[in-house]
Order: structure tokens, then sequence, then C-alpha cells
């Protein structure tokens, strides 16, 4: 079937050749058993849809209602629209701070992540000197380990450093742990590069500093995109080392305070306000990922794919 | 010019180098250290014990039920979702109504399944814990109010106040919040097979179950398998962890009578609210010895001879 005429991905599914109608008979059993298949995995595949969605859509409804409605009837519409279950999460639940300590953290770290990981990825790449393997499998290595085993001391050596529950600590953990996959990743990525534009420039008179920035920096720009937003992603939803290293509440980044608000609520009762919290999270990433959604999916299944 | 190169290798390793070095490598080691000493966590002192901590460990039970739902997780979990992953994604890709000419077919709006299954990968996970810990709340949950919706008012399982329901909840919220990621991936890989091997295999009369385990599985087999390693590192590390802790009743999480229990989360307990850091990394090793033993075994059974297509 590898003929030359045969374009590799086929656009032309509507108009086939003739030649090639012939060649797939359709016969009548299989037609059927295609019609069932069709019906079955349309009712799989909807299901699923309806399930991932469900639980999405009936937050949205429920950050909408009043307590009451949310105990007597959790599948009823909102009788109104209470917004006012939103800015109440805002204001005193204190949801706008936690924002801002995420930001705060995720774009220091992001920044930070990338820089150091794309330096240390390229000298790993591109440079051949002696302990070059032992460095790239340190860091290859923690990307199996399991990160609670740290976790204990850690706490203690940040606390001995003056680290624990400050911003700038958690910054550079975040950095620290995001730091395998980066490299695991653009290591791989320089090595795809030619060669030949970073020797032009070099015989140029560019220092080595200056053609990492200049030249392979810009030339690596896909790779550091989809990295950028697997780490964005990873760093923004992060829980396990925010819970253990910084539980000064005024600190607290989203995802720990929603959970600090879900415990409150045992005695508050605010059941309202913290769906409207949630929502309040979720809907920002989301509608990223809807605007940005082929970056998105390259930039998470990019490393398994490799 | 040598001299430049050298001094430029030093100059960028220097910074990730130190950053990951005293977070992440130095923390490792220091940790297996600690599980051979005495170590309160809360005082400086402390002094060797040798296999004390090890010995005990091996009689405690709520290590050992911890140590069982871990080591069930990381057999079940990427068993059920990469089977339902496959199942998705080979749907997606060729299970579609056979259009002239062509020898397989997507189904029509694939692409929209596709973004509507990746949602829960965006989220984090405490976010979804949250709101499936409300969902299975048995008095005004999502789950017991629909139950109540289509006449079942007899049937109101207490899920995660059910020692024996607790753990199979937080297995449900761990497979619905990573299936949609391994659809798109798997997904992706499907797409990049020729379309010439199905033609050839309609060709010889096989029908679609056969092309899925003659042709399909075994090109993807490379995703299948890394898919598989880093599921298992998932339900061995921080996502069980987060579920666990976030959702299931008592004290930081652990479920009643212990049934939901996970060894990361055992270990931040003994560490943080028990005040037994050197107890703590003892678990964290056997933790670190069954990933280790998972990888390898991953490894050991995924390995096939490599295809080129």
């Amino acid at each position: 079937m590898k003929t030359t005429d045969t374009p590799p991905v086929d656009p032309a599914e509507d108009v086939p050749p003739v030649a090639k109608t012939s060649e797939v008979p359709a016969p009548p059993a299989k037609a059927t058993e295609g019609t069932f298949l069709n019906v079955f995995s349309h009712g799989m595949l909807i299901l699923w849809a309806f399930m991932v969605v469900l639980p999405l859509l009936w937050a949205v409804m429920t950050s909408f209602k009043t307590d009451r409605d949310i105990f007597s009837s959790p599948w009823a519409l909102p009788d109104s629209l209470h917004f006012e279950n939103w800015s109440r999460a805002w204001t005193e639940a204190n949801m706008s701070d936690y924002f801002l300590n995420t930001v705060i953290v995720v774009g220091c770290s992001l920044v930070g992540t990338m820089l150091l990981g794309s330096m240390a990825a390229y000298v790993l790449a591109r440079f051949d000197f002696p302990g070059n393997r032992f460095i790239y499998f340190l860091f290859i290595g923690g990307m199996s380990f399991p990160i609670i085993l740290a976790l204990v001391p850690l706490f203690y050596v940040m606390q001995n450093l003056s680290l624990l529950n400050t911003l700038p600590g958690l910054i550079l953990v975040y950095i620290g742990y995001s730091l395998p996959f980066t490299v695991f990743f653009m290591t791989a990525f320089f090595r795809t590069l030619p060669t030949t534009v970073a020797e032009a420039a070099f015989v140029d008179g560019a220092s080595h500093t200056r053609t990492f920035f200049q030249v392979m920096l810009p030339m690596a720009k896909p790779g550091l995109i989809s990295i950028s937003i697997f780490n964005f992603l990873g760093q923004w939803n992060q829980y396990m080392l925010p819970t253990v290293l910084n539980t000064e509440p005024d600190r607290k980044v989203l995802t720990q305070g929603l959970v600090q608000l879900a415990v409150s609520q045992g005695y508050k009762g605010d059941w309202s306000g913290l769906f409207a919290g949630l929502v309040m999270a979720m809907l920002p990433v989301l509608a990223a990922y809807i605007v940005f959604q082929r970056q998105v999916v390259q930039g998470l299944t990019a490393g398994a794919l490799k | 010019m040598q001299h430049g190169k050298y001094r430029f290798i030093v100059g960028f390793l220097a910074a990730p180098l130190t950053i990951y070095g005293l977070f992440v490598i130095w923390p490792f080691i220091q940790s297996i250290y600690y599980s051979f000493t005495d170590w309160s966590g809360l005082s400086p002192e402390f002094k060797m014990v040798g296999f004390k901590n090890f010995t005990r460990m091996l009689e405690d039970d709520v290590f050992w039920k911890s140590f069982q739902h871990s080591v069930m997780l990381v057999v079940l979990l990427p068993l059920v979702t990469l089977t339902l992953a496959l199942f998705f994604a080979f749907m997606l890709n060729v299970g579609g109504r056979r259009r002239k000419g062509a020898a397989i077919a997507g189904v029509r709006g694939s692409s929209f399944y596709k973004v509507v299954y990746f949602f829960p990968q965006v989220l984090s996970i405490a976010i979804v814990a949250l709101l499936f810990q409300f969902a299975y709340n048995p008095n005004s949950g999502a789950l017991n109010s629909g139950l109540k919706l289509i006449g079942l008012d007899n049937v109101q399982p207490n899920w995660l106040g059910d020692p024996d329901l607790a753990l199979w909840c937080v297995f449900a919220v761990l497979v619905w919040s990573t299936v949609g990621f391994f659809v798109v991936l798997f997904s992706a890989g499907m797409a990049s097979i020729p379309r010439d091997y199905y033609e050839a295999a309609l060709l010889d009369g096989a029908n679609r179950i056969t092309t899925f385990f003659r042709i399909t599985l075994p090109l993807l087999w490379d995703t299948v398998q890394s898919g598989w390693a880093y599921m298992g590192i998932l339900a061995l590390g921080a996502e069980s962890f987060a579920v666990v802790q976030i959702m299931t009743v008592g004290p930081n999480g652990g479920g009643p009578d212990y049934s939901t229990t996970v060894l990361p989360l055992y270990v931040y307990q003994k560490a943080f609210r028990d005040g037994q850091a050197a107890y703590a990394t003892t678990i964290g090793v056997a933790l670190l010895v069954v990933t280790l033993l998972f990888v390898a075994i991953v490894m050991k059974l995924g390995r096939r001879e490599r295809l080129e297509y």
C-alpha cells in the first residue's frame, strides 16, 4: 500500500481516489458491526463527557445558591443568582490574599525555573566535561523519588535558614522540585537544535553567555513554551509542598486557602462562600486552557511522548 | 578559550545545582540517615538507634494498612485508568462510522470530547478533592440527593464515612481526575500510526477488536509503558496524599478506622502531627523502596521489542 501517490496524512477522506474505494470493500456484515460500534462508542463517550462536566457545572450552580438551598435541594437551580457569595468569598474569606500570594509565588518560581533549568540543560546538552553524565542523572533521578520523603528533613533545613513560612522560601523550593523535569526536557530539546548556528555566533566573537541568551534561547522557544505551561500548572496547583512548608495563615496559597476555608466551614457554615471560592479558583485555569488548548495539551503531554 | 569554557560551565551550573542540592538532594540523603536515629524533630538532640525504627515499623498495624492501600492503588489505579483511557482513545480515533474510502474513522466531534476530557487535568487535585468531598456528603451531597431524585431513597451510602467504601471513593476521584490526560496522550499516539496498517488489516478481514490488539496496542506500547510508570508514581505520591488528606475524615484524613490512610499521608502525620520525625523518615524509606520496585517491574514487564514505523 505504500505508494508515493498516497499522501502521508490522508486529507482525501471526502473525495477518495476511485482506485482506493475498490480496494476497501465494505461487506454488509461489517457495516452492521460498524453501526453498532458507532452507537456504542458514542454512548460511552457521551457518558464520560457528562461525568466530567457534571460535577463542575454542579459546583458553578451551587456557588450561586443560598446555604439553605444547598442543603435542602442540592440539584435544584438557584432561585436567583446570589452574587454576594462571590464577593463575600473574595473579601471576607481572604480569597483575594490567596490569589495574590499564588500569583507572586508562581510568577517568581516560574521565571526562576525556566531560567535556571534551561541554563543547566544547555550546558549539559552541549558541553563535554567530566561529571556531565553524573549531574544529568542527579537531576533526572529526582523525578521518580517520593517527595514526601525529603519533606521531613526539608522542613528543618528551611527552619534553619529562616525560610520556613516565607514566600521566598516557597519560591526556592518550587524551583528546586521543578528542575528535574525541566532539565530532562530541555536537555533533550537543546540536543535537537542544530549546532551550526551557535558555532557561527561563536566564530563571530559572541561569548558563550551571549550565544546562549541571544541565539539559543530564541531558537528553543517552542520547547520553552511547552515546559512553561507544564510548570505553570504544576506550580499553580501545587498542594503538598505549601501544606508542609508554608503554614502561616496570611501567606497561604490558593489550594491551601481553599482547604482551610473548607475546614473552617465546620463551625462557620458558609458553604455557599466556599463554593464561590472553589469556582473562582477553577475558572481562570479552565478559561486559560480553553483559549490556549493546543499549547496546553502539547505542554502537558510533551514529556510522556519523549 | 578552554579556560573560558569551564568558567562558563561552572557559572551556568552553580545556581541550579545549589538550589537543587540544598532543597532536594540534601534532604533526601538526610532522611535516609535520620531513619536510623531517634530524632523527634522537636529538639536538635538525637542518637543512633540502628534498625529499631525498622523493626518497630514491621510491627505497626497502621503502617501495614497504609502499605496495603498504597500497594492497592499502585496496582489497580494504572490498570483501571489506562484501560479506560485506551478504550476511549480507540473509540475516538477508530470507533466512528465507516466512511467511503477511509479504512478507519474517528467519531464525529472527537476534538470536542478531547477538550472536555482534559478539564480535570488542569485543575488542582486539592480543588477536585474538595468538590468531591461535598458530592459524597451523605446528607445533602450531590450523589445521595441524586439517588433520591431517581427514587432510590433507601440506597443512601455513607460514602467516605463507611470504612468499606471510603477507599473506593478516593479511588474513583483519582480515576476521574486522570483518565482525560491519558485519552489525549493516547489519541496523539494513535493519530501517528500510519493508516496503511489499518487498511491492510481490514483487507485481511480483521475486525476492530483484532485491529486494536494487533495493531494499535503494540504500536502504542512505549507510550502506554511510560504512562503506566507515571500513573504509578502519582498513585504513590502527592496526588493520593492530597486526596486522602483533604477528603477523608479523621484528624488530617486517613478515613474511619484508618481505612484510607496511605504511605505518604502516614509519613506526614508521624512527622508533623506526632513529632516522630525519625520514624516518619523510616516509613518514607519504605515508600521509596515500593516506588523503585514498582518502576523496576514496569520497566521489566513492559520491555518489548521496539517497533519502528
